[in-house]
């Protein structure tokens, strides 16, 4: 990569517009490394049996991990050049290791005086919603 | 949260729950402890060990020559990655005693809303970060709802606000944390098949015997020279040695001789307490046996049993039920329209 990715322009977003969906395997890698990047070392989060004493049935995904991936999957489909301004997740059922998560969106509302595209992002695994994200981007 | 439920205060009464939640409010607005600095300054390498983990390729987090040609104008950390700045690591929080949160959590425990999820997490960044940014997070407890009542059970929401500030003193983001507070519903008993109950042994001397409950009918051994009856069975007469005998066929109903209640050790098979009775049986009608000496007494346990009525000399019947899809053993159910103990 020498040059910058484009960036969707505001004025190529209609309200209604999907995201490409994405489909995220849940691993025990995936949420030990982002559990341990985010600095977060509760147990629920990498040690399987320590979480079944606390009536988990496995680790779970952490928190910070939900709202990394809402940025990714957002900032995937406007690129470099946006301006997250908000991201607001209500959580669901938990990311369980063997579950796949399918990440999906679409622009709910442009607010064309401050160039602000509204997207509503869902994560979904095989026990239903993870979580339901609002997430405000500013694009050029 | 080790509360039992015998500990929990009720408020009864609408005045007594609007009293409590009066006092919750007391605490909506109040700074959770000292300003909290982040441990490492905004950093290239914590940015890159999350991009990589979760696989975001956006340069703006990792390639400083694109990223520099971006509108960011360098390297800036995910937005997201707000709250990992602050994060305890290893070694937890620090513990800050009985600061308002911890007031306010005891409060809460006190009405037995000592579980706890979290429901919400909004973020909203004032600006990106970069490397060399300082951070310092202060939180406050923002608001606690009324009490609701979710697929969880019923508590209160609780959210706190962590108001992220830069070396300048400029807010830079805030994160509002929602968990919910609860009292677990009750949970239905969780239908675990129960396990099996322990066989007794079975030899070539008694397996005719348990044969015969599992064609319903309860025996008992009878010799075939001097006519004793005797059980449990065996090879030989105890009385006259013979080694001829012959199959019983005992009345299904008798006396209680003796019992005890086992409260432990608990098999899981058992339910307890466990009364497990000595059962004098009914004269066979079938063979008249030796004078005097045709009756023979037998442990079992007893099933729909009412502890208090359980009473040396109470009558029982006998019914054999099948404890496993291949075994059947004989059970003494108290006889209700005689269980006042011994008459006679």
């Amino acid at each position: 990569m020498t040059t910058l990715p484009a960036t969707r322009s505001f004025a190529d977003v209609t309200v209604g517009d999907e995201l490409t969906p994405f489909d995220l395997p849940i691993t025990r890698t995936l949420i030990v490394s982002t559990a341990i990047a985010t600095r977060d070392y509760q147990v629920v989060h990498h040690d399987p049996s320590i979480a079944a004493e606390r009536g988990s049935k496995d680790i779970i995904m952490n928190i910070l991990t939900s709202n990394a991936f809402v940025g990714r999957f957002v900032t995937d489909w406007t690129g470099p050049n946006s301006f997250i301004r908000s991201v607001k997740v209500r959580l669901g059922a938990p990311n369980y290791p063997g579950d796949t998560m399918v990440i999906t969106g679409s622009v709910t509302a442009k607010d064309d005086a401050n160039k602000v595209v509204t997207v509503a992002v869902k994560g979904s695994n095989s026990m239903g919603d993870h979580m339901n994200a609002t997430v405000e981007v500013v694009l050029p | 949260m080790s509360n039992t439920t015998s500990d929990i205060i009720v408020d009864a009464t609408p005045e007594a729950k609007a009293a409590f939640f009066s006092e919750l409010q007391t605490y909506v607005g109040l700074e959770i402890g000292a300003p909290t600095p982040a441990p490492d300054e905004i950093n290239a390498p914590m940015i890159r060990h999350l991009v990589e983990a979760v696989g975001d390729k956006n340069p703006i987090y990792s390639n400083a020559e694109l990223a520099k040609q971006s509108i960011h104008g360098g390297i800036v950390a995910p937005p997201t990655m707000l709250q990992a700045w602050v994060m305890n690591g290893i070694e937890g929080p620090p513990r800050t005693g009985d600061g308002p949160y911890e007031q306010m959590n005891q409060l809460l425990f006190s009405r037995g809303f000592t579980s706890v999820v979290g429901t919400n997490s909004e973020q909203t960044y004032v600006r990106y970060l970069h490397p060399g940014d300082q951070l310092t997070m202060r939180t406050v407890i923002d608001s606690i709802s009324d009490e609701k009542t979710t697929g969880l059970g019923t508590g209160h929401f609780v959210s706190t606000r962590q108001d992220y500030y830069d070396a300048q003193n400029e807010l830079v983001g805030s994160m509002l944390f929602r968990i919910f507070r609860f009292q677990p519903k009750a949970k239905a008993p969780t239908a675990k098949p129960k396990a099996l109950r322990p066989r007794p042994a079975t030899t070539h001397d008694n397996q005719w015997y348990f044969d015969g409950l599992n064609d319903g009918v309860l025996y008992s051994q009878a010799c075939a020279e001097c006519g004793e009856v005797r059980f449990p069975t065996g090879p030989m007469c105890p009385t006259c040695h013979s080694l001829k005998w012959d199959k019983v066929e005992m009345p299904l109903s008798g006396t209680i001789h003796s019992f005890v209640i086992a409260h432990y050790p608990q098999v899981p098979s058992f339910d307890y307490p466990l009364p497990v009775l000595l059962v004098d049986i009914d004269p066979s009608i079938s063979h008249s046996g030796k004078p005097g000496n045709n009756k023979v007494r037998m442990i079992m346990n007893s099933a729909d049993t009412d502890l208090d009525a359980l009473v040396v000399g109470a009558r029982v019947r006998i019914e054999i039920r099948a404890t496993d899809p291949d075994m059947k053993l004989p059970f003494a159910i108290l006889d209700s329209t005689s269980n006042t103990g011994a008459t006679s």
